[in-house]
């Protein structure tokens, strides 16, 4: 049992990336996957483009009064300028209401259409079988069900609809411009092109310059976890001054990368304000010389001074919001990456068959099982179990023995050959079906952040307190039970931490023994508890055991020794099999299994007499 | 939070404090700012100065003077230039601000995680300790971002109003109107908004927390078949975060196209009352123009003064937790004494004692001797103390009463690195440090790699070390291997030889270990001991980790109930017995049952195809 190689932690479905996809393509797939997004969206748009106008009635009315005697001493009509003004004003009014209705229809169909994806995403999760293999990616599959739709949703909400409209508002006043005259409209544009040739670079810059400050910040926050999680090792071994270090140095790398980004920040704010002081330069230049020459009225050069201020603003954003749009479309792709990783652990639903009214048999026809790209786990198993059978099934780690268990439960699907409970190959039991007749008891008694009692009805969502009390006493733990804080109502903590590992099991046994399953599958508990509990667990497994047929993955020789009969995985294979004392008889791998178990258990020799 | 009186004064005290420690640079972002405020109302200016000027003179004489032109074009492109002169103080020299802010906070949180004892960290969460460093020392600090802008924006008006004064006195009556009330609104919005984003944000933190847990109890899930039951729970906060968001884009969808509209509001209303100056020529068109450019740039600045009235509370409350981190007392002092010689130490303890913060006691006048060189194995049940007692010995925590003594030097009078030279605790719970094989073994100490190796093959790690792609250097962790509970239990137990120490304290830390390679890491100590190894004292359930040690230690409710060898003690203690054959007794009593189930049945091997051991 030397120590597993890490190449041997099952490498398991990846979720893909999802890197290589375009933003199209990502775009489509995302409104196609929420259709509320979709909702209203002609009407939204359409508010949008009304709701851009409201910016453009200023210059018009200042070139208007302009041009109309402001300027020419006292020629001007005051109550032309009074109409045009509340003309003005109701142009206002109606972009204003424009404006409110559109981004009111866009926060509920934005809303909506991914409060949907989360919860599509998040029960995908659930379907995937890559959960059952990997905790480290846990992490991430949490990520994508929260912070990446949360990303998708801002950018909806604020950043792209702030592009949209500024496209608008750019269009517009460009539009008024060329009315007024296509010469200045050069000008300006002359201006303001060099930033627009440089969106492209720059938006990237800043998008790795980003990119750089988000990985700083993942390793900042797992060096900083040291002094907090690893508090007493860094005391006992008084590494205090070399944490220190490392805390420091990943500190100050994740500034040097935030003062980077700003950088970029600063330098593209600061050359839009620029460009707009030279079109205004340009304009007026330009505008006297065509006004003198009789091509202008003074009023156009003055309203060209208050349009390019229109352009500023989105020119100054431009690069920011592009930035925010390429993490929000590597966000949204990696949502729909999860959603498209396909659930090979399908469920056939009612079209399936359901498991027959008798004690289960089980039957391994020829099943072999080997992750994607890697070598097989399991080959050539064929074994039939009777109904009511107690099977211990035992071999070194990575012998395939945990794989042969959830192959055994449908966790996962065998990659040849067929399983079959009942009779009835698992691909075709359907899942309510085969998750109550079938039930696996993991290593782990992963308990959930509420009361005793929630999480034993967990085995049975209809079960009253007096069911659960009595299950409690039917495994004979009410000694244990009468010593909890609340009873039934004890509060167990997160991941049921306020009760110790045993403890845990024993909520796991009688939880299991709630959904009163035909085929109980267990994966024995590897770490060491208190003897007491210990005994006490061992009670609940006989009681939760007797009358079913189970197979338990045992890690301790007392579960092999009283079992029917052991299956001994070696290298992926079954290799021996037969009850407890045939196999010790037989000199093969359970002999010495079970030769260094008893060493382990019982005073050895050299023990002091 | 927003509402709670006194957390707006609260809130400019923390931006206070955090001006004056960044003194400097501070003071360059408000110049920055107060330029590019000046700046923004000069270009009105310079539009008004120009249109009476030059463009106006221009237009009626029908010829262009070269001499003007040129002057308007230096004062757009100088006030521009000094204008992104300013921006770039301000956005980079503010952002250079709030980052060192941050930065210097993190520092100092986790020299307190680091200097404060065991005791302290018991009391407080992970998580909450986690997020003070992180989250809430952001929060503290991301006013100071939108605060050089929002100062200088305040100077802005400032320098507006006059220049409206120079213009026109009655046009400035306008903007007395428009401003303030641009403001007021801008300060309501703020109010309103954040206890709705504030609750959306609580409410992400929960969709989060619930994904989580189900995500980490998904074996849970698959095997009882609870995915629907998991996604309603899930879905119900997924909806109530949906509402709280809807909730809060309502009122950004009221008050932003107000504030957007609001200053062009104020322009018709110039334009309106300015051409009736113009007429009673109390103005001058130029005033007329440069009024209402004034109100056209300056609208968006001015809510930056409401961003950083809305994120006041939320600094306040950042600030609160970092400070009661940074305000935190105790630590554990050491003396300068040294563990003199070499070789393994001698370990007594007197009248120890030690009860929670509670008053509950965890270990009463505990009395405990153990020669040099030898191995003592503490066996109790659980909460007998026994772990409480390992902590004792290094240090983690401190007695309430009695004396630890290595080699008659009392443990509180040796320096810290003599203490953690002398001993080496292995707890039950592993620690993996972001790092390479090799810094995890050697934690930073000058070791050769031959000394490594040795460790981890006593440790029984060095097989599967060594099949690592990169041996030594191979990186752990998150961005690592990830490796198995007794995988890292056994680099721990190499972490700890690797440093020679002269008494070993082992806390339950094989217990994840397989049973046949725990036989292999206890025969590879008991080999040490005998040869000079250290002194070790080590936590037992197993009897072959009993085996190991010259002499069993029982304790019993925080005492030592009695000590001897395991034959001794077996012989004489009832509740030593029952602990130590707790699983023998399991055993037995599941070989009877399975002898009557076998007879009764009859089921045994009957009718199995593989019924005999296949050939390996």
């Amino acid at each position: 049992m030397s120590g597993v190689a890490p190449s041997a932690a099952p490498r398991g479905t990846a979720v893909a990336s999802g890197e290589d996809a375009g933003a199209w393509q990502t775009l489509r797939r995302g409104v196609q996957l929420s259709p509320s997004l979709r909702a209203g969206i002609g009407g939204t748009l359409a508010l949008a483009v009304v709701s851009t106008v409201g910016g453009a009635v200023v210059p018009v009315v200042i070139q208007q009064t302009i041009d109309r005697g402001l300027t020419g001493g006292g020629r001007i009509d005051q109550s032309v300028v009074v109409r045009l003004v509340l003309a003005s004003l109701l142009v206002v009014a109606v972009t204003t209401v424009a404006a409110y209705a559109m981004k009111v229809r866009l926060f509920v169909a934005s809303e909506n259409g991914l409060a949907d994806l989360r919860v599509q995403a998040f029960r995908h999760v659930h379907d995937l079988p890559v959960l059952t293999q990997s905790s480290e990616r846990r992490g991430a599959l949490v990520s994508r069900v929260t912070s990446d739709i949360d990303q998708v949703s801002l950018f909806l909400q604020f950043g792209g609809i702030f592009f949209a409209v500024s496209i608008g508002q750019v269009i517009v006043a460009t539009v008024i411009m060329a009315v007024y005259s296509w010469q200045l409209t050069a000008v300006v544009w002359v201006c303001f092109l060099p930033l627009v040739l440089a969106l492209r670079s720059v938006t990237g810059r800043m998008t790795s310059a980003y990119g750089r400050v988000r990985r700083s910040v993942g390793e900042m926050l797992s060096v900083i976890a040291e002094p907090v999680v690893g508090a007493s090792v860094v005391k006992a071994h008084a590494i205090e001054a070399r944490t220190q270090d490392r805390v420091d140095a990943a500190i100050d790398a994740n500034y040097r990368r935030q003062v980077e980004a700003q950088r970029l920040v600063a330098m593209t704010f600061a050359s839009a304000g620029l460009a707009g002081g030279l079109a205004s330069a340009g304009v007026v230049v330009v505008g006297v010389w065509l006004g003198v020459a009789g091509q202008l009225s003074i009023g156009t050069v003055i309203a060209f001074a208050f349009l390019v201020s229109l352009l500023v603003g989105p020119v100054q954003m431009a690069t920011q919001v592009l930035t925010e749009a390429q993490n929000a479309v590597a966000s949204w792709r990696r949502v729909i990456a999860l959603l498209d990783t396909p659930a090979d652990v399908a469920d056939p639903g009612a079209a399936g068959t359901r498991l027959p009214d008798r004690p289960l048999d089980i039957a391994f026809a020829g099943v072999g099982f080997a992750y994607p790209g890697g070598p097989d786990v399991l080959r050539d198993v064929d074994i039939t179990i009777a109904p009511g059978r107690r099977v211990a099934v035992v071999g070194e780690t990575g012998s395939g023995k945990t794989t042969f268990a959830k192959l055994l439960t449908r966790l996962m699907d065998p990659g040849r050959g067929q399983v079959c409970v009942g009779g009835v190959d698992l691909r075709a039991v359907p899942f309510d079906s085969l998750r109550r007749r079938v039930v696996m008891v993991p290593q782990e008694g992963f308990l959930f952040d509420s009361t005793l009692a929630d999480n034993l009805r967990y085995g049975q969502p209809a079960a009253d307190d007096a069911t659960l009390l009595a299950a409690i006493s039917g495994l004979g733990v009410s000694e244990w039970f009468a010593g909890l804080p609340d009873g039934l109502a004890t509060r167990v903590g997160q991941r049921g931490e306020s009760l110790s590992a045993g403890e845990r099991q024993l909520v796991a046994l009688v939880r299991a023994a709630l959904a009163d399953p035909d085929l109980l599958v267990l994966d024995e508990a590897t770490s060491a508890v208190d003897p007491q509990t210990e005994t006490m667990i061992a009670r609940a497994l006989d009681g939760l055991l007797r009358g079913r047929t189970s197979v338990t993955v045992a890690h301790r020789m007392g579960t092999a020794e009283a079992a029917d009969e052991v299956l001994v995985f070696a290298d992926g294979a079954l290799v021996e099999r037969g009850p407890h004392g045939r196999l010790v008889a037989a000199g093969g791998v359970y002999a010495r299994l079970h030769a260094s178990w008893v060493a382990q258990s019982r005073l050895g020799q050299e023990a002091p007499a | 939070m927003s509402s709670r009186p006194g957390s707006t004064r609260r809130g400019f005290a923390v931006i206070g404090q955090g001006a004056r420690a960044q003194r400097r640079l501070f003071s360059v972002a408000v110049v920055g700012s107060l330029l590019y405020g000046a700046l923004t109302v000069a270009d009105a200016w310079v539009l008004g100065w120009a249109t009476d000027e030059v463009i106006t003179p221009a237009f009626e004489v029908d010829a262009v003077d070269v001499g003007d032109l040129a002057i308007v074009s230096l004062l757009f492109v100088g006030v521009a230039v000094g204008r992104a002169l300013g921006v770039i103080a301000r956005r980079l020299v503010g952002g250079i601000v709030y980052f060192r802010l941050m930065a210097e906070h993190r520092r100092a949180v986790t020299r307190q995680y680091l200097r404060l004892p065991m005791r302290w960290h018991q009391a407080h969460p992970t998580g909450q300790l986690l997020s003070n460093a992180n989250a809430d020392v952001e929060a503290a600090w991301a006013v100071m971002m939108p605060l050089p802008m929002a100062v200088g924006v305040l100077a802005m008006l400032v320098v507006a109003v006059v220049a409206m004064l120079t213009a026109d006195i009655v046009l400035t009556v306008v903007g007395l109107v428009i401003f303030p009330l641009l403001f007021a609104i801008n300060v309501g919005y703020q109010r309103i908004l954040s206890p709705r984003v504030t609750l959306a944000q609580q409410l992400r933190a929960e969709v989060s927390a619930v994904a989580h847990e189900s995500f980490d109890g998904a074996m849970v899930v698959k095997a009882l078949g609870r995915e629907v039951e998991e996604t309603h729970r899930f879905q119900e906060q997924a909806v109530q975060l949906r509402d709280a968001n809807v909730a809060a884009g309502r009122v950004r969808s009221v008050f932003d196209p107000v504030l957007e509209a609001l200053p062009t509001i104020g322009v018709l209303l110039v334009i309106v009352v300015g051409v009736q100056r113009v007429l009673s020529g109390a103005a001058q068109p130029g005033d007329v123009v440069q009024v209402a450019f004034l109100f056209t740039v300056i609208a968006f600045p001015v809510r930056a003064i409401g961003w950083v009235l809305g994120e006041l509370p939320r600094s306040v409350v950042g600030w609160d937790r970092v400070r009661a981190v940074l305000d935190a007392d105790g630590s554990t002092t050491y003396g300068s004494g040294v563990v003199a010689g070499s070789g393994p130490v001698a370990l007594e303890v007197r009248d120890l004692g030690y009860g929670y913060a509670d008053g509950r006691p965890v270990l009463r006048d505990v009395q405990l001797s153990v020669d040099a060189g030898r191995t003592v194995a503490l066996v109790g049940r659980t909460g007998s103390g026994k772990s409480t007692l390992t902590s004792l010995l290094v240090r983690l925590v401190d007695p309430d009463s009695g004396t630890v003594l290595l080699s008659g030097n009392d443990a509180r009078q040796l320096t810290h690195a003599s203490l953690a030279d002398t001993i080496a605790l292995v707890p039950q719970q592993t620690f993996l440090f972001d790092d390479t094989v090799r810094g995890n073994v050697a934690l930073g100490a000058e070791v050769s790699d031959e000394d490594i190796w040795a460790a981890l093959r006593t440790a029984q790690a060095d097989q599967f070390v060594a099949r690592l792609p990169l041996g030594l250097e191979s990186q752990l962790g998150e961005r690592g291997t990830t490796l198995s509970g007794g995988q890292r239990q056994r680099l721990a137990l190499a972490r700890a030889l690797v440093r020679r120490p002269r008494l070993l304290v082992l806390d339950d830390a094989t217990s994840a270990v397989d049973p046949e390679v725990e036989a292999a890491v206890l025969a590879g100590l008991r080999e040490q001991s005998t040869s000079g190894g250290p002194t070790t004292l080590v936590v037992a359930y197993r009897k072959a980790t009993i085996a190991l040690a010259d002499e069993v230690v029982f304790l019993d409710d925080g005492r030592i109930a009695d000590r001897g060898t395991h034959v001794e003690l077996a012989a004489r203690s009832g509740p030593y017995r029952d602990i130590v054959d707790a699983y023998d007794q399991t055993r037995e009593r599941a070989d009877r049952e399975a002898a009557a189930r076998g007879t009764g049945t009859g089921t045994v091997g009957a009718g199995d195809k593989t019924d005999a051991p296949v050939p390996a």
